[in-house]
């Protein structure tokens, strides 16, 4: 760019430099790790009966944090058997204004020591620290304030439908947002008078165990919250046990189907959140610099590891070059590296293998012939990295507009009519989230109605509340997570 | 009216009447405000330490318009803030001048003569500041005053009212002209005082319309209207400038004026220039400040990261 005013150069002869921020990490002094992990069974830290343990990495070092047990058979038995025992002593019959007080103690206290989860929550994941620090630890403690606002509440809620918990409650969460999963899951079915056997994912099992810990400062009685870490084989031993009554699950579709088929037959419920291939729709008339924002947030927050990103764009064809210009430019300035370090927006890719499939997919765009960008970008030597990725000219048969990448992927397409928009977005097995950005308020309206999304987004996207229900259509899941819908899921003879 | 193209003006229709005028600012992208203030919430958490904070400080004091605009302002008042924006910090020779004063157009002789021999620019008010309530004669008979006094910037006001009347040609007429007053050596500011156009729509429209018509920069505020510059609303102006660059290859600076005090909210704007504009923009070319207690706070800043103590307001000269 020219000046019109050439001469108007600064008099003092000072360099101008390129500003960059210097390091600003976050100190893990607060987070004190054991080097061994047991099973939280019955109120207190166990060794597994299997003998066996597994390594938890920090995938932004490759740096072993600590070694988390393995639950077998028969640890799934005792933590199972000690829900049971917990929910027939007393907890499944307990008056709400008294389990109230134990989930609201459990909120302060995860208020309280928020930072210092926001910490473990980051090494062991590698999600960005400002994450940690001002998404997940705020929601995770609301999740806990809000349900444990309803346990007196239930029986003025349901008309019809004298409110009783169902028992003891398997749920087998996630590895993107390990803390909030767990608050989604634990505190409606505390609230409702369940007792609980929980298993975070195997990659990120520390918060969980911190949770734990507090459960039992929290004067939680013993049994009513477990917590089993170990990968697919316990989590199918837990939703398999004979003595579990209801099922939880947030994770991949294909899990999610086979668990489905697992328990077909069988009287347990079940609440399935799985994937999820957002279409995020940015009309012409849509506010442009607030919409990519929007779109940043809705692919690169977490790494793209959330099921409701926003990972399929499509853009009015007649804005769809200056869109994308924009879209790139501003990629340039999301800063990727450290999640330790305050300034970080994405962090590390959770684990190998999450990478490894990311690499896998987005080769298979390139050789569909989508055309991909992604900006100059440092990495760290170590740990798992992905550069935030851009492709355009992607077409509805392309393997990166079908399946789920989980990862900071996005793939551009581009539609003509509003019509062709509701089409386009609708054509996926998925049904979790959408997005639409326009300043035509009847517009917003005729898509959230044409959408088969489980959320729709209007102007803004990933926008989260306890009092909201999330849940998806389609191969997305059914059961809705958090509100008054959220509390059907764990109430006996609700739907 | 038929404009000679000059690059500025290529994004605009060809024949200009206030019917097309209006028509191309309404094509102007909207701007939605929660969003806008989410991304500014988001930039405000940016951790600037050690020696990006360092420089950031030094770079602010470059980037101020050092500003007396009071109806007491005396040549005395002038001569003494002038002396300061020449030395902020007589302790320390290492603390570089401001970029300019700013002051009534009775008080650029004094300004001038106060600041003579330093890098430090005088910036007038112009065009009947702050409201700007008169005909465009007199806005551009002061202008041509205040240059002929010798002032090196002029920041003129627009006229509001024929903005929210939608009489957009009025508006961009009248910064076109003063533009032509200003002559080649004056360098414009155009003051669009976002408080009283009030939406981030109004202010994104005028923006463009301030640029288009010859704005060497855009500046939020008079400071005489509450809020003057919010980070929202310089975040939008920035977005402008940067599309407004895109199309047509014209670099405009921008000026955040009024209602910022402290170093902190200062290295604020500095984020957000940072990440919207780049590194190109960093620089008191480009970006300005305009305020009267910045200073004192950054130098406070500055000696505290030298040193490591809070020295007592006392020991920082108040001109």
């Amino acid at each position: 760019m020219t000046s019109e005013v050439g001469s108007r150069k600064s008099d003092l002869a000072i360099p101008e430099i390129d500003w960059s921020y210097a390091p600003s990490k976050e100190s893990t002094e607060i987070v004190s790790l054991e080097d061994r992990y047991g099973l939280f069974i019955d109120g207190e830290f166990r060794d597994p009966k299997s003998g066996k343990h597994f390594p938890s990495v920090n995938p932004a070092t490759e740096d072993q944090l600590a070694e988390v047990a393995e639950a077998g058979p028969a640890d799934i038995d005792s933590a199972v058997g000690a829900a049971r025992a917990a929910f027939d002593d007393g907890w499944g019959t307990m008056p709400g204004t008294e389990r109230a007080k134990y989930i609201f103690r459990l909120a302060r206290m995860i208020q309280e020591r928020s930072r210092e989860l926001a910490v473990l929550e980051t090494l062991d994941g590698g999600k960005p620290i400002k994450e940690s620090r001002d998404v997940d630890l705020p929601q995770v403690a609301a999740n806990f304030f809000y349900y444990a606002g309803w346990a007196d509440k239930l029986e003025y809620s349901f008309p019809g439908l004298k409110p009783e918990p169902i028992g003891v409650a398997g749920q087998v969460i996630p590895w993107n947002f390990p803390l909030l999963m767990l608050a989604w899951k634990v505190a409606p079915a505390l609230a409702t008078g369940n007792t609980v056997v929980l298993k975070p994912a195997e990659t990120t099992s520390l918060t969980a165990l911190a949770i734990a810990e507090i459960s039992a400062e929290a004067g939680l009685p013993p049994g009513v919250f477990n917590v089993v870490t170990g990968a697919g084989e316990t989590g199918a031993g837990i939703v398999g046990h004979p003595d579990v009554d209801k099922v939880a699950f947030t994770g991949s579709t294909a899990v999610g189907k086979a668990i489905q088929s697992q328990l077909a037959g069988s009287d347990t419920r079940l609440s399935l959140e799985l994937g999820g291939k957002a279409a995020h729709v940015i009309f012409e008339d849509a506010p442009i610099d607030q919409a990519i924002e929007g779109v940043i947030n809705g692919i690169f927050f977490n790494q793209g590891h959330v099921c409701c990103a926003g990972s399929r764009l499509f853009v009015q064809e007649n804005i769809h070059d200056l869109f994308v210009d924009k879209l790139k430019t501003r990629l340039a300035t999301l800063r990727v590296g450290d999640p330790m370090d305050k300034n970080t927006d994405v962090g590390a890719i959770n684990s190998r293998q999450q990478l490894e499939k990311i690499n896998e997919l987005v080769e298979s765009g390139r050789s569909e012939g989508a055309e991909i960008y992604q900006p100059a970008c440092d990495l760290p030597e170590r740990g798992f990295w992905f550069v935030p990725t851009l492709f355009t000219g992607v077409s509805q048969s392309h393997r990166i507009a079908q399946e789920e990448i989980f990862g900071p992927v996005l793939s551009i397409m581009s539609f003509r009519t509003p019509q062709e928009a509701v089409e386009k977005s609708n054509n996926t097995p998925y049904g979790l989230s959408a997005g639409v950005w326009t300043s035509k308020g009847s517009r917003i309206l005729w898509m959230a109605d044409q959408m088969k999304a489980g959320v729709v987004w209007a102007n803004t996207y990933n926008k989260f509340d306890p009092a909201s229900p999330f849940g998806g259509y389609k191969e997305s899941g059914f059961g809705r997570e958090g509100g008054r819908h959220g509390l059907l899921n764990y109430l006996k003879g609700a739907h | 009216m038929t404009l000679a193209p000059s690059a500025r003006q290529s994004i605009l229709p060809e024949r200009l009447t206030n019917a097309t005028l209006a028509s191309f600012i309404r094509s102007v992208p909207s701007v939605d405000e929660v969003g806008a203030a989410e991304r500014v919430a988001s930039l405000s958490t940016r951790s600037i330490k050690r020696e990006s904070k360092a420089h950031a400080l030094r770079l602010a004091i470059r980037m101020m318009d050092l500003t007396t605009l009071e109806g007491m302002d005396t040549p005395g008042k002038v001569a003494q803030m002038s002396a300061k924006a020449v030395h902020p910090d007589p302790s320390d020779p290492s603390i570089p001048s401001v970029a300019a004063v700013c002051v009534y157009p009775a008080m650029v002789p004094y300004a001038r003569q106060a600041v003579e021999g330093s890098s430090v620019r005088v910036a007038s008010v112009a065009t009947y500041f702050p409201s700007g309530q008169v005909d465009v004669a007199q806005k551009l008979a002061e202008t041509a005053a205040v240059v002929e006094a010798g002032a090196d910037e002029v920041d003129m006001v627009i006229s509001r009212g024929a903005f929210l009347a939608g009489d957009y040609f009025r508006v961009f007429d009248e910064v076109r002209a003063v533009k032509e007053a200003c002559g080649e050596s004056a360098h414009l500011k155009v003051i669009l005082e976002t408080a009283e156009l009030q939406t981030l729509d109004n202010v994104r429209r005028a923006s463009v319309l301030a640029m288009a018509a010859g704005a060497d920069f855009i500046k939020t505020s008079t400071g005489k209207v509450s809020p003057a510059a919010t980070l929202p609303v310089v975040l939008v102006m920035l977005e402008a400038i940067r599309d407004f660059g895109a199309a047509t290859g014209v670099k405009v600076g921008m000026k955040a004026a009024g209602g910022i005090r402290t170093s902190k909210e200062a290295i604020r704007y500095l984020v957000v220039l940072n990440e919207t504009l780049g590194a190109e923009w960093m620089s008191p070319d480009w970006f300005r400040f305009g305020a009267s207690s910045l200073l004192n706070d950054v130098l406070m800043q500055i000696r505290w990261l030298e040193t490591g103590r809070y020295q007592s307001a006392d020991y920082f000269t108040k001109d």
